[in-house]
């Protein structure tokens, strides 16, 4: 009687945590999930756990919430897989580290430094011609540096992909 | 355990002897020998098939047709792919089967060595669950696994892969007492309380409930319990082309297959229900329409299924339960009271005697004359396979099917080449049934050289091929919704399929015109000594009504063939 519709809406940006056992061929049958509904992982970041027969993915990908669904679903399913859950940014911590090359010049360096303080970023490396800055935080205020950073010119990028956790006693 | 190290192909079989395999259909090469050896000393039988395709089609007859796990060995590369079909066949449908595959030594993997591909990764979307093998002594654990994951929950194929070098060198582990190591693999089994409790609330209040039976119900052993539910409220009911016989079709209560070639008064009473309340069945594309929300509108949904990714796939229901349907069922049914069904009964009896599913026995034999005629004769008394097109429909329509895992049918790959292999699983688990394979004239060709395999083993099973010499199923398609513009279905070609059969010391009879049906078809069915093979040359041109044209609703449904030309179905195939 209801409505049948799975809520058709528009893409939106999902964090996906999994906790998978460490056998090969995990990442396959994850990543065929997501391709066979012609979802494309944005990130996909894979590190170890506290207990070495585990391994921890956290996906982002971009769609529609109901084949979303789908996906975590079927990747529960997965023998291999121990739980997904989707993480919103109220209930779970995300992070993520990049590395970003700037081009400098005599003029223009200590702006660019200045940014780099301003983000709460560090200087790994410097050249006469190019900085290494390590930024940690949101994707948005990754988002947000790069944007600055881009008029000075980035040579190279280089980011983790987002890792989660979640708050309190919530488990991730 | 044993003073004598085994090697980890006897091991392996020594797992499977302990799991009860009883029997393995196979085909050899040279990675795959040191398991064949370890056959030699064994007591399962090894059934040698003709394609590696018919051996996982036997394997699968044989799992719908017993409930147990159809075993199917075969060796690298090519033998490997050719189970491919086979594989996505079962798990499409739910049915629990093992795949060995042998396989390249371990140091050769991923060296294009001779005989090898990648079996693992390209089996990886359609298999349960799969395993390489890389340490001899993980044998008795992955066999335990394996056994284990393909039939519970959700049934499915689980496949491994046995380098040589592991099949051929010593596995010490202990073949006794083996832990399993799985965490993340669970099942539900009986569903939450509070759920049932919603699923019995909605069914105080229906008027016009229909109950959907699926192809989990059977596989939950719920016959039972369907019955019960059914004769409790009174409520009429209807089936998936593979839940066919969890609820006897000859009961009052049935309507018969319902969806896009479903009887007709199983379509009207879904358009008309108030409630559908489906128990194992995940709502295919062949009894939705595309646009989902067009279904049963008005009607309260209600679902049971042991798999959570169904709840919400296609249709979201107002109540719904995640668990194995007998549990289930048996948690309702105490909670639930007889309805006033009366009018709603009446309706649907009127119905089917409307819209009753006929054919003329004029003008021609005809496939539904043939089929009707077998149904008759066996009274419904026997296993039934079908392959995938007309003939397949028309005898889901015409021959009712009254008890559960006797219709063997592929419905979510709807394979071509199904039909006649699954009847020879089917007869090796349950040699005391009448067992009879409905195939094409085209899908036979695709694996009837596994009439050796039939002829070998004596199996007692009947072949009915209605030939039509079309590829019928496609060219109504074309014909209706193509102009009759006719594009690659004339099986001009065929062989005389008696003398088919004949060659390979089958029994061969044959049907060319409606007064001789019953005639033949008895002494066809009283035939004993092995397979016999009946050659129906019907008709051309006949197609098969009831039909909802692809993607559209119950009310959409053509009864008889229309005068005019139908637009070509959108969105669904
Ligand atoms: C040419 C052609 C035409 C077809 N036309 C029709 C048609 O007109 N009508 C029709 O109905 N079909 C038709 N089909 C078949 C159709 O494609 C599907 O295969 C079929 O409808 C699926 O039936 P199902 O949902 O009952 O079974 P499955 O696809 O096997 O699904 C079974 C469901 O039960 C669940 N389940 C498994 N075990 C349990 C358990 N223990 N307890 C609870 N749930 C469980 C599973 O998770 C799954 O969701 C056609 C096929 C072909 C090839
Ligand atoms: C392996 C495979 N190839 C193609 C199809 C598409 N297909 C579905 S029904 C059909 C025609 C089947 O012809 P036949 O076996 O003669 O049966 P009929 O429809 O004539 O009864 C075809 C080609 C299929 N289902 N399976
Ligand atoms: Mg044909």
């Amino acid at each position: 009687m209801t409505a049948n519709l799975p809520l058709i809406t528009r893409d939106t940006s999902h964090t996906i945590s999994l906790l998978v056992a460490n056998k090969p061929g995990v990442l396959l049958r994850i990543s065929l999930i997501f391709s066979r509904r012609g979802f494309n992982i944005e990130s996909l970041v894979v590190s170890p756990t506290l207990d070495g027969r585990f391994s921890r993915m956290t996906i982002t990908a971009q769609g529609n919430p109901a084949i979303l669904d789908q996906i975590i679903k079927q990747a529960s399913k997965l023998v291999d897989v121990v739980h997904a859950t989707e993480h919103r940014d109220q209930t779970a911590v995300q992070k993520e580290l990049a590395l970003i090359k700037v081009k400098i010049t005599p003029e223009n360096t200590s702006e660019v430094l200045q940014v780099v303080q301003h983000f709460k970023a560090l200087t790994v490396d410097i050249t006469a011609h190019s900085v290494i800055i390590q930024a940690t935080g949101s994707t948005e205020k990754l988002d947000a540096m790069m944007e600055f950073l881009a008029t000075y010119g980035i040579i190279e990028l280089v980011r983790t992909g987002k890792i989660v956790m979640a708050r309190g006693k919530e488990k991730t | 355990m044993t003073k004598k190290t085994l090697t980890g192909a006897e091991s392996l079989i020594r797992c499977l002897e302990q799991k009860g395999v009883d029997i393995i259909f196979g085909y050899p090469g040279g990675a795959a020998i040191p398991i064949f050896d370890a056959l030699v000393d064994s007591k399962i039988k090894l059934v040698l098939v003709r394609h590696e395709q018919g051996a996982t089609h036997i394997a699968d007859g044989y799992a719908r047709a017993t409930g147990k796990p159809g075993v199917v060995l075969v060796t690298s590369g090519p033998g490997a792919t050719n189970t491919v079909t086979g594989i996505i066949t079962a798990n499409m449908d739910s049915v629990p089967m093992i795949v060995l595959c042998g396989q390249t030594i371990t140091a050769s993997l991923g060296k294009d060595a001779f005989q090898e591909a990648d079996v693992f990764g390209i089996t990886a979307p359609i298999v349960k669950h799969s395993y390489l093998v890389k340490d001899a002594n993980d044998i008795p654990r992955i066999v335990e696994e394996a056994f284990h994951i393909c039939n519970t929950g959700r049934p499915g194929p689980v496949l491994i892969d046995l380098p040589k070098d592991i099949t051929g060198g010593p596995s010490t582990a202990s073949t006794g007492n083996i832990e399993m190591d799985i965490p993340g693999y669970s099942f539900p089994t009986t569903g939450n309380k509070k759920d049932i409790q919603k699923l019995a609330s909605f069914l105080k209040h229906s008027k016009r409930p229909l109950l959907l039976v699926g192809h989990g119900a059977e596989i939950a052993g719920a016959s039972a319990e369907v019955k019960k539910l059914a004769e409790t409220l009174n409520a009429p009911v209807v089936n998936t082309l593979i839940g066919k016989g969890t609820f006897p079709e000859n009961h009052p209560l049935s309507l018969g297959m319902l969806g896009m070639h479903g009887t007709a008064y199983a379509n009207k009473a879904l358009a008309r229900c108030d409630l559908i309340f489906s128990i194992g069945s995940r709502w295919d594309d062949r009894i939705t329409p595309g646009k989902i929300e067009r279904f049963c509108p008005d009607a309260i949904k209600l679902h049971i299924d042991i798999d959570p990714a169904e709840i919400n796939k296609i249709v979201v229901p107002d109540a719904s339960v995640v668990g194995d349907a007998k549990l289930v069922l048996q948690d309702l049914l105490p909670m639930i009271e007889k309805l006033n069904t009366k009018d709603w009964i009446k309706e649907v009896d009127q119905y089917k005697r409307k819209f009753p599913l006929t054919y003329k026995k004029t003008g021609g034999l005809k496939a539904q004359h043939v089929i009707d005629e077998l149904y008759k004769l066996t009274k419904g008394d026997a296993i039934v396979t079908t392959d995938v097109g007309q003939h397949q429909m028309w005898a889901a329509q015409f021959f009712k099917t009254h008890k559960p895992r006797t219709w063997l049918s592929s419905g979510g790959a709807g394979t071509m080449g199904f039909g006649f292999p699954a009847a020879i699983g089917a007869q090796f688990g349950q040699p005391k049934e009448t067992v009879i394979a409905i195939v094409g004239d085209g899908g036979f060709q695709m694996t009837a050289f596994e009439l050796s395999t039939a002829a070998i083993h004596k199996l007692p099973l009947k072949i009915v091929v209605i030939d039509n010499k079309y590829l019928g199923m496609v060219r109504q398609w074309q014909q209706l919704f193509y102009d009759d513009r006719l594009s690659g279905v004339d099986l001009e070609g065929n062989p005389d399929f008696v003398k088919l059969a004949e060659a390979y010391g089958v029994k061969g009879f044959r049907i060319k015109r409606a007064a001789d049906v019953r005639k033949v078809l008895a002494k066809a069915l009283a035939y004993s000594d092995g397979p016999c093979l009946i050659h129906a040359e019907v008709i051309k041109e006949d197609n098969v009504f009831p039909m909802i044209p692809a993607g559209g609703t119950a009310d959409e449904m053509i009864i008889d063939p229309p005068k005019i030309k139908l637009e070509k179905p959108k969105g669904s195939t």
